[in-house]
């Protein structure tokens, strides 16, 4: 691009520097993840073998077998791991088509209609994304338990709603910004209501953007820990990551358990953010330049 | 939704359907936010209990004066802005130098890119017991690929040295939120116009002042909101925290976030745990006030 400036002098030596570099920060990413992904694969013994077996000499699927069929001699925390699984895809799912359908609507009228109160609600989004999950946490307890809402879904979808809500918002008022007005002037002068507009030439052309957000807050809700590990604690609402934490009893620590579990855990997430991974980069840019 | 009533103006109308629109979303928002926020500032003028059948009793500013008059707190505000400062400060060069290597474009930038997403899609709660387990005492990676390459002797309990262990909490963090500064940033470099650069090259600049008085200050926006969204995020850490060290050893790790659990959950004070929980709020909102003045300037919508 713009390696004509200067750089003709020692083009090869820069190169091979550059292309250490680029290695040197791949071994920083992948080796971690590889020694999660050696860990599930190995047998415990293995893994407790000191000096250390870097590969392991009889790689097993019996940990994932053990979390997605237990039986009766795996840990505790394994043999409810599947439940949590199931737990983590019905909130992060209904959380994120909630957040999309609710906050089309929120972010189109801020983007398109002029309206009291319009910077006032822009300013609030912003703040509610700097409010502590921990000052919500205690008085949220007290009203969930008192309504009986403690250790189901529900709980979970609502405290995350209130979260990814002000996110998605932010990121689609982004996207929508960017559609030309043109299109639905001649719509409104035709005398469309704004709902028509929103969803019939708003919506399909900024499918990207829906991509984008859609993946952002399923992430969010896949990844959330603090609120999940105070409002649920039987296997009727608990998520993966507090299943994760489970691992890690007091007296013993399931190793194999947990690096398996982990494993399953980040699939989703990886394989969503790595297929779309474009939309990712656009989002972080609207999301990060606009908030 | 018809606009079936021609008594309203145009503006009239605007506000009524601006306002309908909107309403779902706020009373989500702010249905669940708003009564939590005031609970929480009203407990925290009580002496409270949690689970106990004890009437609560109003202290006043008790609970805040005891705070501020509690070593304890200074001690874990200060460990609280050392993981910020050091985690981010670290996130941001690194961050930087990531993405001005891909912006070369050397062999292989395209797959550097993609691999990016991998440590930044891992769930938290992973990336925690991934290397909770990698600094294991006595069968962790950590010392077995050291004693290979000879730079330690014996196995080393990494996690039982407070200011080890909260260094490598950090390094984790930074394994974790490199990739988020890194991609937001070689985004940002990859608008940015070749022209000045190449002007302040003909003009004999070089390359380190080229980077250091054309391309950084056209970075400056994104490398200010990077900046405070991550630390927003640090100041108030604790996930990461509860898996690796569970705030030990000797509450080495005690952030401001983790001893309000502990205040709230283990001792059971819920008033002071309200009264921390009001004081984190305060200081990020301060932050959040910093992060509106950046980000939100009037008239860029509409």
């Amino acid at each position: 691009m713009n390696g004509n400036i200067n750089s003709v002098r020692k083009p090869r030596l820069k190169h091979f520097g550059y292309l250490l570099l680029v290695i040197l920060v791949l071994v920083f990413i992948y080796l971690p993840v590889a020694w999660l992904i050696i860990s599930s694969i190995s047998t415990r013994a293995e893994l407790l073998n000191v000096p250390i077996n870097w590969i392991p000499r009889n790689p097993t699927f019996h940990n994932y077998f053990n979390i997605l069929m237990p039986g009766a001699d795996t840990s505790g925390a394994a043999q409810t791991f599947r439940i949590t699984l199931r737990n983590s895809l019905i909130v992060s799912t209904s959380v994120t088509l909630i957040s999309l359908l609710v906050g089309s609507l929120a972010a189109y009228a801020l983007v398109r209609i002029r309206f009291h109160f319009n910077e006032i609600f822009m300013i609030g989004l912003i703040a509610t994304r700097m409010i502590p999950e921990i000052s919500l946490v205690i008085p949220l307890y007290i009203l969930a338990s008192r309504v009986h809402i403690l250790n189901t879904p529900f709980v979970l979808i609502a405290t995350y709603l209130c979260f990814s809500l002000p996110f998605a918002i932010w990121l689609m008022a982004a996207f929508f910004e960017t559609i030309p007005l043109e299109l639905e002037d001649a719509a409104l002068i035709d005398g469309c209501s704004r709902l028509r507009i929103l969803f019939q030439i708003i919506i399909p052309i900024s499918v990207p953007g829906l991509i984008s957000t859609a993946l952002f807050v399923f992430l969010l809700a896949w990844d959330e820990f603090f609120f999940a590990l105070i409002f649920t604690s039987t296997v009727a609402a608990k998520t993966v990551p507090v299943a994760i934490a489970e691992f890690t009893g007091r007296y013993v620590v399931d190793v194999t358990g947990m690096m398996t579990g982990g494993v399953l855990a980040a699939i989703p997430p990886v394989v969503l953010a790595l297929l779309f991974q474009r939309y990712i980069v656009s989002g972080l840019t609207a999301g990060a330049v606009k908030g | 939704m018809r606009s079936n009533s021609s008594s309203l103006s145009l503006h009239q109308r605007n506000n009524l359907i601006g306002l309908a629109l909107v309403a779902p979303s706020l009373i989500i928002i702010f249905g669940i936010v708003l009564q939590p926020i005031l609970s929480t500032l009203y407990l925290s003028f009580f002496d409270a209990t949690l689970g106990v059948t004890k009437t609560n009793i109003f202290i006043g500013l008790d609970n805040y004066i005891d705070l501020l008059r509690d070593q304890v707190f200074w001690v874990t505000i200060q460990r609280t802005i050392y993981f910020t400062f050091v985690s981010v400060g670290l996130e941001l060069v690194l961050g930087l130098a990531i993405a001005q290597l891909i912006h070369t474009h050397p062999p292989g930038w395209r797959f550097l890119r993609t691999s990016l997403i991998i440590p930044w899609a891992v769930p938290t709660i992973v990336n925690g017991t991934m290397w909770r387990w990698i600094y294991n005492a006595d069968y962790g990676a950590l010392n077995a690929l050291l004693m290979q390459l000879g730079l330690i002797d014996k196995y080393i309990p990494w996690l039982i040295y407070p200011k080890t262990a909260m260094n490598l909490v950090i390094l984790a963090d930074i394994w974790h939120s490199v990739p988020f500064i890194a991609l937001i940033l070689q985004a940002a470099l990859a608008t940015l116009p070749v022209e000045m650069e190449e002007a302040a090259a003909v003009d004999g600049a070089n390359a380190w002042q080229r980077f250091w008085h054309v391309r950084l200050p056209l970075l400056r926006s994104a490398i200010l909101v990077a900046l405070v969204i991550r630390t927003v995020e640090a100041f108030r850490v604790f996930d990461i925290i509860y898996v690796i060290t569970a705030g030990g050893p000797a509450y080495g790790t005690v952030t401001i976030s983790y001893l309000t659990y502990l205040e709230t959950f283990s001792f059971g004070h819920i008033g002071r745990g309200s009264a921390l929980s009001f004081l984190i709020s305060l200081i990020t909102l301060l932050l959040a006030f910093v992060f509106i003045r950046i980000l939100y300037k009037p008239g860029d919508r509409l």
